[in-house]
């Protein structure tokens, strides 16, 4: 892993040689000179494609700020009142959904790479290690169709029956107000399409990437240190406490935010399981389900117009902003893993 | 509370490969034995058999006996978890655990052991193990320090107080200076010298000087041909082991034909 | 568990007296083999007998409840017959088993189910019909457009991105190496990353609206904006198998007089050719399925458009999307094609993966494993 740096000084020494050599070496200068160029140039396209990502949303944006949000024609924005007093409950409803999908899969992501890389015999580990990179690359698309199509129905009566029997809990309360009398009748979501399920789906997706890492990481533990624990009459599980999980921690820490960061942007599975509106709740299984920035501007950017469309570029912009919080702190994480000196 | 240890017979595997044969001795108590012979020969197997840390390679199984006072280790009924407990065991390197002090590094078997022990004492038997591993006058100020911050030859000592500190009957030793230099190493010996007052203890080591120097018994290990699984050739008291072997492969390893 | 001599230390404890571990016997009670098999099917009626005196009975339900009472039964009885460490290893020996288990059942379900209802409608008029005539009743419906549409753009966003990643990760490897601008550039690769990819969607519209006026859609920015998305990937693999030569290898390069540029191009390339294709195969696996950003540059089009600089261009992804928002007399067979359109999708990305995997394995440098 060794960063090179290669005797820069082969292309400039050597000014008072005989002509042919001059001659070759100009030669040599100029296709250094041509290969140096393209490559640097290419490597500033990553600088300006990123300056202009920043510039076009910041520009676009810009209107949707300062201007009266009138003749939007998007959900909500009149109702809102303003830009931020819109894309507030949008922000909410992204942080929300990736936040409970993370509090679902980080567990399990820890507990099957544990199993991978501890407990499953080495053939099954190998096989799974497999499975689970594949799983990571299936697209969102197909995800959320799953989500919708065969998920969401198949959870809807357990939904009912969360409703019907854990509703003192505020979570599983989808009951409302009817009528004058003080009737409650239950608002669930249609066929299951609630932010329970939402989570669940981006769980699902972000369960293999966070897996993944994990297990790379848990299969790093120095063996010494695992057989030290076991020497001193340690049981599997004591030894993982003891070894593998506090070696494992930093790198746990950086895979989850990495997952983070995918559950926050992703747009196409909760755009399609949930018909969200611009609101906010915590509540899981109701019909009124807050909506992610990512998936309001899928559901609205296809008849979006105008002013619409600078409203949801900003909001765009917002998540990005998101995103890019999630990821430094993650980067941090991982820089500062590099340090720790584990190994020895 | 050193034990004797009686070996009857016993066959190493790894799956289908046979590592070890036919091994038969008996390992006095308050009393170093040490385990010679070129690499590969299976020494280190032999070692770990006896306290079953051979089982954290997956496939790895044997056929014979362990006896410790009488008890098979592979008898119906054994926890390998409880026979480490009893068993201690040194390794190749240091490796305290670089997430802890040096305290809890010495602390982390008894931890495990559940007993709820008041923090004094629990202090009592650091000092305790840590005086028992001639490290205590060294770290006594820094106690609260990561263990991985010491030298190689205290790391190797830590560990060693870590060992003493479950108060095993057994101390196993895998080449335990082998990542030292000079001066550590002698400490260590000395340790070991003083370690078999209290528990048996059984070294594996590559350095024959180091066998003549700590040992009361020693057995020599090797392999019939390449690919032979390794055997027991000959054991008995070190100073007849180094002068005046029975077998001619002995001496030719002794004194240098050989390896 | 306390042990008689520390109970009665006295206050000041002499230092040869410490305290002392409990001895115990190496032997203890252990379970025979089966008691998990026992204990499973204990839980699992119990968890069945719960449901049905609730009223309340689903083979979903017995199975995670009967887990759990599996997981709380094995947990006492080890706790009664071996100890409370044992118990506790056994604990999370079963859950994270179950863990593990738990996981792959919705992913069968998917995976399933994608195979099951996408090849209700992968046939051949699948690659050949187009969705021009959703309003008649008479003519057959396909995705041909959808996956000319997928092709075209993903070829596009290939040529965009696998030079300029290239390139870069050669810059970051064999010239920039430790300067600041490297490291600058690294850092924004690194933000590359993370960008969303609505907002790389949202990106390629801003930009080709400031320049082709609002509303533009075409392949074209479809492929700009995967391409943010397909860069960092390309230039973080290759960076990583160019790191990979061996230095002697440029440096015997050098020695024969051979300029830095044809190196690169004859020495380190080829040795890193390998790794380098895997990169980009699991690369356009990534963007391929890639539904939003396309959603919001390329829109969606019922017929084939091969022109991917001007008019909306329909993908797979999108497809599958819009079959599901489908109305009317044939929205049952769109659905059945956006099935038919996920298996493609799964098909393609694994197909890739598994080509990548095969290239990065057959030919990577021999060293053992």
């Amino acid at each position: 892993m060794s960063t090179e740096t290669p005797p820069a000084d082969l292309q400039r020494e050597g000014s008072d040689s005989t002509t042919e050599k001059v001659l070759a070496r100009d030669k040599k200068r100029y296709g250094d000179a041509l290969f140096n160029g393209i490559s640097v140039s290419s490597a500033l396209m990553i600088f300006v494609i990123l300056a202009a990502v920043a510039t076009f949303l910041t520009s676009q944006a810009i209107p949707a700020v300062t201007r009266e949000p009138d003749h939007t024609g998007l959900q909500g924005v009149e109702a809102a009142g303003g830009f931020w007093q819109w894309v507030l409950p949008l922000a909410f409803g992204t942080v929300w959904s990736a936040v409970l999908a993370m509090a679902m899969a980080v567990p399990i992501s820890i507990g099957i790479a544990l199993y991978l890389s501890h407990y499953a015999p080495r053939r099954v580990a190998r096989t799974f290690g497999y499975i689970i990179d594949l799983l990571a690359a299936i697209p969102s698309v197909v995800f959320g169709l799953w989500g919708v199509m065969v998920l969401a129905p198949a959870l809807d009566p357990f939904y009912r029956w969360l409703n019907d029997n854990l509703s003192w809990i505020y979570f599983f309360n989808a009951w409302v107000p009817y009528g004058d009398g003080g009737d409650l009748r239950p608002n669930l979501a249609a066929g299951g399409q609630n932010m329970l399920t939402a989570a669940l789906v981006l769980a699902l997706m972000v369960v293999p990437i966070i897996t993944a890492l994990a297990r790379e990481v848990f299969l790093q533990t120095p063996r010494l240190h695992e057989e030290a624990s076991l020497a001193l009459g340690a049981t599997r599980w004591e030894m993982i406490r003891q070894t593998v999980l506090p070696f494992g921690t930093p790198g746990v820490i950086s895979a989850s935010m990495l997952g983070l960061g995918r559950a926050l942007g992703e747009t196409m599975a909760v755009a399609m399981i949930l018909p969200g509106k611009v609101l906010i709740s915590f509540k899981l299984i109701t019909f009124d389900n807050p909506n992610t920035i990512a998936a309001y501007i899928a559901q609205n950017f296809p008849e979006a117009e105008g002013m619409g469309n600078h409203q949801l570029i900003a909001a765009g912009l917002v998540l990005f902003i998101i995103t890019l919080a999630v990821n430094m702190v993650a980067r941090a994480i991982i820089n500062s893993r590099r340090e720790f000196s584990g190994a020895n | 509370m050193a034990k004797r240890i009686e070996i009857n017979d016993l066959d190493i595997y790894y799956g289908k490969f046979q590592a070890v044969r036919g091994v038969s001795m008996t390992i006095e108590p308050r009393a170093v034995t040490a385990f010679i012979g070129s690499s590969g020969c299976g020494k280190s197997t032999v070692l770990r058999s006896l306290n079953r840390m051979h089982e954290v390679i997956p496939g790895a199984y044997v056929d014979g006996e362990v006896l410790l006072d009488g008890v098979n280790l592979y008898g119906p009924n054994v926890d390998p978890v409880r026979v480490r407990r009893q068993i201690g065991m040194v390794f190749q390197r240091p490796n305290p655990f670089p997430t802890m002090s040096i305290k809890e590094n010495v602390l982390a078997g008894v931890r495990l052991n559940n007993a709820r022990m008041s923090k004094s004492d629990m202090d009592d038997l650091a000092e305790k193990s840590l005086r028992g591993a001639n490290l205590w006058e060294e770290v006594k100020d820094r106690l609260d320090r990561p263990g991985s911050g010491l030298s190689g030859g205290q790391q190797q000592r830590l560990c060693i107080a870590r060992a003493i500190a479950v108060s095993p009957d057994v101390i196993l030793m895998d080449e335990p200076c082998s990542a030292l230099d000079p001066i550590s190493t002698l400490a260590i010996e000395d340790l070991i010298k003083q370690l078999k007052e209290e528990y048996t203890v059984v070294i594996v080591t590559h350095n024959m000087q180091q066998a003549a120097r700590v040992s009361d018994t020693t057995a020599f290990f090797n392999l019939k041909a390449q690919g032979q699984p390794g055997e027991l050739i000959e054991v008995g008291p070190t100073e007849k082991i180094f002068h005046n072997p029975d077998q001619k492969a002995t001496e030719d390893y002794i004194t240098g034909r050989f390896g | 568990m306390r042990n008689d001599t520390t109970a009665t230390a006295p206050a000041t404890p002499a230092k040869r007296s410490a305290p002392q571990l409990p001895r115990e016997p190496i032997t203890g009670n252990q379970l025979p083999k089966w008691t998990w098999a026992l204990c499973l099917a204990l839980g699992l009626g119990i968890a069945a007998g719960i449901l049905l005196l609730l009223g309340t009975y689903s083979l979903a339900g017995t199975f995670a409840l009967g887990v759990l009472v599996f997981l709380v039964l094995m947990t006492v009885v080890s706790a009664a017959v071996e100890g409370p460490r044992p118990a506790k290893d056994r604990l999370a020996k079963y859950t994270v088993t179950s863990f593990f288990l738990l996981a792959l059942v919705p992913l069968g379900s998917l995976l399933f189910e994608v195979v099951t209802r996408g090849a209700e409608r992968f046939d051949l008029t699948f690659f050949t019909e187009t969705q021009a005539n959703t309003h008649l009743m008479n003519v057959e419906l396909g995705a041909m457009h959808a996956l000319v549409g997928t092709l075209l753009i993903t070829a596009l966003a290939f040529l965009i991105s696998v030079p300029i990643g290239l390139l870069t990760a050669i810059y970051l490897v064999e010239y920039g190496a430790r300067t600041r601008l490297a490291a600058g550039i690294r850092f924004l690769v690194d933000v590359m990353t993370g960008i969303p990819s609505i907002v790389a969607g949202l990106f390629a519209y801003a930009l080709f609206s400031m320049f082709l006026g609002p509303g533009t859609k075409s392949g074209l920015a479809g492929a700009v904006a995967l391409s943010v998305l397909m860069i960092p990937t390309v230039v973080r693999s290759t960076e990583e198998m160019l790191k990979l030569v061996p230095n002697e290898l440029r440096e015997a390069s050098y020695a024969l007089g051979v300029p830095k540029y044809r190196t690169i191009l004859k020495v380190v390339l080829p040795t890193s050719l390998a790794g380098i294709v895997t990169g980009v195969i699991l690369g356009i696996a990534r963007i391929i399925g890639e539904t939003a950003p396309l959603l919001v540059t390329a829109g969606y089009f019922q017929l084939l458009n091969t022109n991917p600089f001007s008019g909306p261009t329909s993908t797979l992804p999108v497809m599958v999307y819009q079959s599901l928002r489908t109305h009317g007399p044939r929205a049952e067979e769109m659905q059945a094609l956006g099935w038919a359109g996920a298996l493609t999708l799964i098909i393609l990305v694994m197909g890739l993966n598994l080509i990548g995997r095969f290239i990065a394995w057959k030919f990577a440098p021999k060293q053992g494993r």
